[in-house]
């Protein structure tokens, strides 16, 4: 693949843990319009458009039935993929990359608020014949998981715990953000438990919320915008789609999509080449799970970092300043578009007090959820 | 190569009765934010009328009531009301239900159709049913009317339209 | 950054029945295997996997995807699954397409599954949650109202009768007693359709395919790869696809546009100016029997309303000049979702390279078009392949 991608514009109407105002069509509608307002583009002039979404979320049957008219996308070349943004991004700089298509518009969004029985629609995931008869929360996977991490890698409770204060703090600079918050590490180890190890100030809150981006091939992104932020690298991987042969102590999808993400990039030293990254913290344990994974920590030593503020915001690799899934909600197929989102304006200076001084390349990463080791990766920067 | 033989094998409804199976029945329940546009049809309809959106640019008087133009990229400029009378642009009879079970023969026929509502632009269409009319008088192009519920029966959805029965 | 011509080098397809024993990861498990077999690779050999399934309410399952990787060669490689509805079964080699003519795969594996028997107390029911929840689920809509008003539009625009649809089940059911994976292929007449049970007017049940579980995989490759691996590679020249507005009601349904232009995109990809002269097999979707009749005049292989006629004078039959479905379609092969789409696609690939069997079209056909419908009457996919 040698085209080269960036994103010309992007839209997003933040994210809150409720929406009531607009319908999902309202709502990304919003996002479209700035989106396609930064690029300097009627949707008519966009060659391609995808949705990122999954049926259940949505509450519809063929959810892809309602995604054109909001995009203006109407008798245009659209399409769903059920992955997250951040996949969908990577179709679109595939896309790109096939030489028929020079802008491909972007986006998933989250209405999480409107589906009444969340814990149902996430049972619902688990394999059918040998683990949802169990008739256990879905989040006993997460749990399950937790354990295995922390035992395997030697990072403690504690640690995780100093992910959700970091996080939520940032989220105190962020006003996309629904869940800033002051809390210590204690609070989150005396909250209830929810799957032991996991308590509840472990888990990120669902939230609402769209986003947008246009992506642009490099000659088009050259005249068109004047800080396209370039899509250097990205890959998605799954690891092992079964519960019961799965190594739940690595994030092995993260790692593997690492690995080819950093090699399109030319990233050979992934903690120097890298000044900034989002990655999935649904839970806390996850954040540290994926540094480990990316290869910003040796194993057992992600914990150390963030209690020791090496991933705070003003440490050598601040991680989540956007405030993460903890701090901002967690919105599921979008919750990558939160962080590209994120990346993008800490690439063009515009993250106001959670600024990076000098960011030049960054990595966003999302994990696709229990019972899933899907997840993908990317790295942005606003050179080429 | 040719595919001649393949696998998987299908039971019959006997050996499907005697398999071993897992059931499942998901609870999923969601209450959908209806926006501003959806959110002023529905009331409409509690009102006893039909509300579409207009768009300068097109001129298109669209239904539901949108508060974009999907086909101009900008907000749509009005909300107004369109007639509750209209002309069947297709229409069927069923005989079954939406979980494939057969209506019972006693049981009226049900009768969806496309309706071009009168005021919105041409070709402006809804999906509803029709009532009150002898399946075998239906024809495309018949002029039909709104029937709705009672004033205090109505609930703001689009079941306050009964159904749509000639004029 | 030029353009990388894609071939496809392997194929797989499984009975399609009506209650399958295999799980839903089982029956993607045995297409994918099949079509590594057919092109002599190894799991190992693919590098990305494309799968495309259709509503995960049949399945029962959230994520269906997820749950699916395992079965069709997932684990451990990048894998993503594509949804667009009825359409999905030829937009999963699109999206293969994409994967490969991008250079960021060499080798990609296209599995279309689905297994519709999950679904109780009849796969039909889930299509309740397809129409608008809020203007129009309280109704109580069933599928078969959509396609009913759609086929008696079409009838009405170009004046036809029930039996000028129905000679599409009598060609296509027939056509399907050759094919191996055909749930229930049968000699019927023009009567036997017409005196079947009237389901909503005009659609009799034999008008209908059946809902049905099965799968099929597609091995796609770039082409210096596809020409080490076969001295005949059948290129996939021409993808399109396009989405009509979710306001359904607000067109005019007689005519399906948004397969017309679907169609411009894969035949202007494809090099090809006039697809009435210029393809010499076609699958179009047949869900319904008017549909094949309808989605010919959007592929533009006909005038607007002569697809009929021409079904009538025996164009569209195995040894007609432009035969159309000759694998015996939905109608005849079963119609799981998105397995029916891809198994057209794998039908004019078979039918190109002269290995369809007893299906196998007279003359020199070198090129072919399937295509697939889905959503609210809003998705058109299409795939041209050219040998």
């Amino acid at each position: 693949m040698n085209e080269r991608v960036a994103i010309i514009g992007i839209g997003t109407t933040g994210f809150s843990p409720v929406s009531p105002d607009l319908s999902f069509k309202e709502l990304t509608y919003s996002a479209a319009v700035k989106a396609y307002d930064e690029a300097g583009l009627h949707p008519k002039e966009i060659d391609s458009f995808i949705t990122g979404s999954e049926d259940f979320m949505e509450g519809y049957s063929i959810f892809d039935e309602y995604i054109p008219d909001q995009m203006g996308a109407v008798m245009r070349p659209a399409h769903t993929v059920c992955a997250d943004f951040i996949q969908a991004m990577g179709m679109g700089c595939m896309m790109i990359n096939t030489g028929q298509f020079r802008t491909i518009a972007v986006e998933a969004h989250s209405k999480a608020s409107n589906i009444k029985t969340l814990d149902e629609v996430k049972a619902f995931a688990l394999d059918p014949v040998y683990i949802r008869t169990l008739k256990e929360n879905a989040e006993f996977v997460a749990g399950l998981e937790m354990r295995r991490f922390l035992g395997d890698t030697g990072n403690t409770e504690e640690q995780c715990a100093a992910v959700v204060v970091k996080n939520r703090r940032n989220a105190l600079m962020n006003p996309d953000a629904g869940h800033g918050a002051v809390l210590t590490i204690n609070d989150v180890l005396s909250s209830h438990p929810v799957s032991t190890p996991l308590k509840h100030l472990d888990a990120a809150a669902p939230s609402d919320g769209a986003i947008m981006i246009v992506l642009a091939a490099e000659e088009v992104a050259k005249k068109l915008c004047s800080n396209p932020i370039w899509v250097k690298g990205f890959s998605w991987f799954s690891a092992e789609g079964n519960l019961w042969n799965r190594d739940m102590s690595e994030a092995k999808y993260a790692r593997l999509a690492a690995k080819k993400a950093y090699a399109m990039a030319g990233i050979f030293q992934p903690s120097k080449d890298i000044d900034f990254a989002e990655v999935c913290d649904e839970y806390s344990y996850k954040e540290l799970q994926h540094l480990e994974a990316l290869g910003f920590a040796r194993k057992g030593e992600s914990g150390f970092l963030t209690e020791t503020g090496a991933t705070s915001l003003g440490g050598e690799m601040p991680v989540n300043t956007s405030g993460g899934s903890i701090g901002v909600g967690h919105t599921f197929e979008a919750s990558g578009g939160m962080k590209v989102n994120e990346a993008v304006l800490q690439l063009r200076g515009l993250a106001g007090k959670r600024q990076i001084k000098g960011a030049r390349t960054g990595l966003v990463q999302s994990w696709r959820g229990v019972p899933t080791a899907t997840g993908s990766v990317a790295i942005l920067s606003n050179e080429l | 190569m040719t595919i001649d033989k393949v696998p998987v094998k299908g039971l019959s409804s006997q050996e499907y009765e005697k398999a071993l199976k897992v059931t499942w029945q998901p609870d999923l329940q969601y209450a959908w934010d209806n926006g501003i546009a959806i959110g002023k049809y529905l009331e409409a309809l509690k009102d006893g009328k039909i509300l579409g959106a207009r768009c300068e640019e097109c001129g298109r008087i669209m239904l539901p009531a949108r508060s974009f133009c999907e086909l101009c990229w900008r907000p749509t400029d009005e909300y107004l009301p369109v007639k509750d009378t209209g002309v069947v642009n297709t229409f069927s009879i069923c005989n079954v239900n939406w979980d494939a079970s057969r209506l019972k023969p006693e049981e009226p026929r049900h009768l969806p159709a496309v309706i071009e509502i009168d005021g919105a632009s041409a070709g402006m269409g809804i999906l509803h049913i029709l009532g009150n009319v002898d399946p075998k008088d239906i024809k495309i192009g018949m002029k039909v009317k709104a029937k709705w519920k009672p004033e205090k029966e109505r609930e703001g959805c689009i079941t306050d339209i009964l159904y749509f029965e000639p004029v | 950054m030029g353009k990388r011509r894609v071939a496809v080098v392997g194929v797989g397809l499984t009975k399609f029945v009506r209650r399958a024993q295999e799980t839903g990861p089982e029956l993607s498990h045995q297409a994918v295997k099949m079509a590594l077999d057919s092109a002599e690779l190894k799991l190992k050999d693919i590098d990305m996997v494309t799968l495309g399934t259709a509503p995960d309410a049949f399945d029962g399952v959230h994520m269906k995807g997820e749950y699916l990787l395992s079965g069709a060669g997932g684990n451990n490689k990048p894998y993503i699954r594509n949804f667009v509805g009825g359409g999905t079964g030829v937009f999963a080699p699109i999206h293969g397409w994409m994967h490969v003519a991008s250079g960021a795969a060499d080798i990609c594996m296209v599995v279309a599954e689905e297994k519709m028997s999950s679904c109780h107390p009849h796969p039909q029911g889930a299509f309740l949650t397809i129409f608008d929840h809020t203007t129009e689920q309280p109704l109580k809509p069933t599928l078969i109202w959509i396609f009913a008003l759609e086929m008696r539009r079409y009838m009405e625009a170009y004046g036809l009768k029930g039996e000028d649809i129905a000679r599409v089940a009598v060609k296509n059911k027939a056509n399907a007693l050759d094919h191996p994976s055909a749930q229930i292929a049968e000699k019927v007449t023009i009567e036997d359709v017409m005196n079947s049970e009237m389901l909503a007017d005009p659609v009799h049940r034999l008008d209908i395919s059946p809902a049905s579980d099965g799968a099929a995989a597609m091995i796609l490759a770039s082409e210096d790869v596809a020409k080490r691996l076969t001295d005949k590679p059948i290129w996939l020249d021409g993808v399109g696809w396009n989405l009509d507005t979710s306001y359904w009601a607000t067109k005019d349904l007689y005519y399906p546009r948004y397969v017309e232009k679907a169609a411009r995109m894969a035949y202007d990809m494809a090099g090809i100016k006039e697809p009435s002269k210029e393809i010499h097999i076609a699958e179009p979707y047949d869900p319904f029997d008017y549909k094949e009749l309808h989605h010919m005049e959007g592929l533009m292989l006909c005038e607007r309303g002569q697809a009929a006629q021409m079904t009538a004078d025996g164009v569209t039959a195995r040894d007609g000049n432009l035969p159309v479905c000759p694998s015996g379609g939905a109608l005849g092969v079963g119609n799981p979702i998105a397995a029916t789409g891809l198994m057209k696609v794998i039908e004019i690939y078979l039918q190109l390279k002269g290995e369809a069997g007893k299906r196998q079209v007279p003359g020199d056909p070198r090129v072919g078009v399937a295509q697939a419908w889905g959503d609210l009457m809003q998705v058109g996919t299409v795939t041209v392949l050219r040998r």
